[in-house]
């Protein structure tokens, strides 16, 4: 019996669960942390709920991009194409062909808003993987150009004043979970209709990630797209069908944008590819490819997010909240690059100059040295 | 012979800068030929190319270093806008405490200003080279922080560089009137002095210095970088560190150009025209062999883009737009794959030369038809006989 039990190969964790479970575990002591220090405000459903409610866009966003991250690529034009679907849907259900559709035009700028983000993403997407050009140029190169048509298209913020959209801005509210804030008044409890959309795309893209013959492909291709062509893999259809997915993931952003503030704005979602990468890493994408787990591109966003709320509680200046924020990332990323390190068999070891390296260390390595000699 | 062969190899690399620089001139010169006249305003040349020269400055500066932190790391620094505005806020800082600025004083900022891009040039190049993290998530990381930390340097106020030089000169005078513009009696802009300085000082070291042969064997394969005694990890720092002083060096123009410190804004998306630079100027974004006069000469294509289309009328919101539209075409007309089908239909056309001239006839077609085919492919063969 004891025999059976020693043949059955021992378990391993994947690299990309690793990261992840990381990274989850990161979020809950922080936000256990955060509960003890501050519990009158982190005891609050609606602190963690707001934690989603405010950062529904940048989760969209963040899926998409993990997506073309395993594939080893980059996108870092979202941010600006977010933009401009908030800009373009805005001015289409202000105009006056918003008002004749009446009703149909919401639906209107939710297809416009898919049909923005899959141009981009299909122009990326063919550049890079059929003409096999480097996608950070490429889709630099798109960063200017959503800017730059958004700016032309309207360069003064507007409002959304569509009643059928209004109405559809409601967020959900469920009276039994409320709060009583510090001036007594009680305010239901509410999450916001960008939530929900953000959840479902959560849940479609890991299964398509984890369980589909695409979603291998992309580890596959991320991982050695040499020896995946090897294997038969169509390495270019997969290339482009990630900036597809990542573009279409980067127009519903928009939408959501637009749903969850009301309006559109020049400065809308700027920088944002910065955040989404920043979420991905923390979440345990490596932008190496082929390592990453998609559940954790909420959890990196939900982090990010709990580090400035935490910061805003606690009256740090808020200039704070950036360089906090960096230093979370630069914590991650040492932490990843040790571990990932330790994993592939090498042992972890930092090559210091000698006359910096602690004495200890110095004379361990004389030892070695000489043992070998011997 | 060799000697011949070697010129043809490095033209080669500048073939695509170069033919877009000549277009955009053309175009310039078909808008008006105006835009080559050079005037003497207030005892300094005037006119838009010394102006052209003059904006560019901090963008070729921060290029070489991009394109040798490209060469070496495989990756590109992203931080280098905060990076400069962080050296730049400490440049700040020194010169406005110190009251009355002398050239002393200019001097001792600007060195404080380089010991702080050394240090941030420290931090991006222990990350990539210590921790192996790929040079654009280090960065990353200050890029998220940077502007933060400039800010709680110059106090939130961007203040104003607006000491005056010194007392006998006069009191109107600041030193940001002398650095961003122009010194007394000198016709040519400071930036364009400063920028000529630096391009001289990179160009000699890399004459008398290993560091090209190093930068570009680490490059192309670390490991046998290694293995032939070339440590990957102290060349990718030291990148890092001339990074770092091309910072300070950029930081320090721009903020004598703008005479006054604005962190959120000073220099805000140059990384993204450095690295569109660097790729424009023929070399590969991962890693390897580096071309400096074609980065260089790329920086300056890019900042005459952005004229060029001022000039044509192409209004400041639209400006991005038709400069991807650009970046597009461009990338596709160099993109590996459009060089190949390019390739294969040069030859197609010499095998039909070939054929052409062994039947003995037809001299005169082969004549006009030769040089059409090689002014159409040009850029391709030289690029191919590289690889």
């Amino acid at each position: 019996m004891g025999n059976q039990e020693a043949v059955k190969p021992k378990k391993r964790l994947s690299n990309s669960n690793l990261l992840f479970l990381i990274a989850g575990v990161i979020f809950v002591l922080m936000y256990v942390a955060a509960i003890f220090i501050y519990p009158e405000s982190f005891l609050q459903f609606q602190t963690f709920f707001d934690l989603f409610n405010n950062n529904a866009p940048l989760i969209i966003m963040t899926l998409g991009l993990c997506i073309v991250m395993i594939g080893g690529g980059i996108d870092i034009s979202i941010g600006s194409v977010c933009g401009l679907v908030t800009m373009v849907c805005a001015v289409l259900l202000e105009s006056g062909i918003g008002s004749v559709l009446g009703a149909w035009s919401v639906l209107g700028a939710i297809l416009l808003a898919i049909v923005t983000g899959l141009a981009f993403g299909l122009l990326h997407g063919y550049l890079v993987a059929y003409l096999k050009i480097q996608p950070f140029i490429i889709t630099l190169a798109g960063l200017f150009l959503a800017n730059g048509l958004m700016t032309t298209i309207h360069k003064d913020p507007i409002n959304v004043n569509n009643v059928y959209f209004k109405s559809l801005m409601e967020p959900l509210k469920h009276p039994d979970l409320g709060t009583v804030n510090r001036h007594n008044v009680f305010i239901p409890f509410e999450i916001k209709q960008g939530v929900i959309i953000a959840l479902v795309l959560v849940g479609l893209l890991v299964v398509l990630m984890k369980w589909t013959r695409f979603g291998r492909n992309v580890y596959a291709v991320g991982g050695n797209s040499q020896s995946a062509l090897m294997l038969g893999i169509n390495v270019k259809r997969t290339v482009f069908f990630t900036y597809v997915i990542c573009g279409l993931t980067a127009g519903i952003a928009g939408f959501v944008w637009l749903l969850s503030t009301g309006g559109a704005n020049v400065g809308n979602a700027a920088g944002f590819e910065i955040k989404a990468i920043a979420s991905a890493i923390i979440g345990g994408t490596l932008l190496n490819g082929g390592v990453g787990n998609l559940l954790g591109s909420p959890i990196g966003v939900v982090t990010l997010g709990t580090i400035n709320e935490v910061i805003r509680v606690a009256d740090i200046p808020s200039n704070f909240q950036t360089i906090i924020s960096g230093l979370m990332l630069y914590l991650f990323i040492v932490l990843q690059s040790i571990v990932m390190s330790l994993r592939s068999g090498r042992k972890f070891r930092i090559d210091l100059p000698p006359w910096l390296k602690p004495p200890w260390l110095r004379n361990r390595k004389k030892e070695e040295s000489q043992e070998m000699k011997k | 012979m060799i000697n011949m062969q070697r010129l043809k190899q490095q033209i080669s690399h500048l073939i695509l800068p170069l033919s877009v620089l000549v277009i955009l001139l053309v175009i310039n010169l078909i808008k008006g030929p105006e835009y080559f006249s050079i005037t003497m305003t207030n005892g300094a040349f005037y006119g838009p190319i010394p102006l052209l020269l003059d904006h560019a400055s901090e963008l070729v500066i921060l290029t070489i270093g991009m394109a040798l932190v490209t060469a070496a790391s495989r990756g590109q620094d992203i931080s280098i806008g905060v990076g400069a505005t962080i050296t730049s806020a400490v440049f700040v800082l020194f010169v406005l405490n110190a009251g009355e600025a002398s050239l002393l004083t200019i001097v001792a900022g600007f060195l404080i200003s380089c010991v702080a891009g050394l240090v941030i040039g420290a931090f991006n190049g222990t990350l990539v080279s210590v921790f192996k993290v790929q040079p654009m998530i280090a960065t990353l990381i200050l890029l998220m922080g940077g502007r933060s930390i400039a800010f709680l340097i110059d106090g939130k106020l961007s203040p104003l560089l607006d000491n005056p030089i010194s007392k006998q000169i006069g009191t109107s005078i600041t030193i940001s009137d002398q650095i961003g513009t122009e010194i007394f009696n000198v016709p040519i802009s400071t930036p364009i002095i400063l920028t000529a300085v630096f391009i001289a000082i990179t160009a000699l070291v890399l004459k008398t210095t290993n560091l090209r042969l190093y930068v570009e064997s680490v490059g192309i394969n670390p490991s046998a970088a290694r293995l032939n005694g070339i440590s990957p990890k102290k060349i990718i720092f030291l990148t890092f560190l001339i990074m770092g002083v091309c910072t300070a060096v950029a930081g320090f123009i721009a903020v004598n150009k703008a005479a006054r410190h604005d962190s959120s804004n000073l220099l805000k998306f140059i990384m993204m025209d450095a690295i569109l630079a660097v790729a424009i100027g023929g070399n590969s974004l991962s890693g390897g062999k580096f071309s400096l006069t074609g980065a260089i000469i790329g920086a300056y294509t890019i900042e005459m883009l952005s004229q060029t289309l001022l000039r044509l009328d192409v209004g400041t919101e639209t400006l991005r737009a038709f400069k991807a539209v650009f970046i597009i075409i461009l990338m596709v007309v160099a993109s590996p794959v459009v060089r190949d089908y390019a390739g294969k239909i040069l030859q197609f056309a010499r095998q039909i030369l070939q054929k052409v001239r062994t039947r003995g006839g037809g001299g005169a077609e082969g004549g006009t038809g030769a040089p059409d085919d090689t002014d159409v492919a040009g850029p391709d063969i030289p690029v191919k006989k590289e690889e």
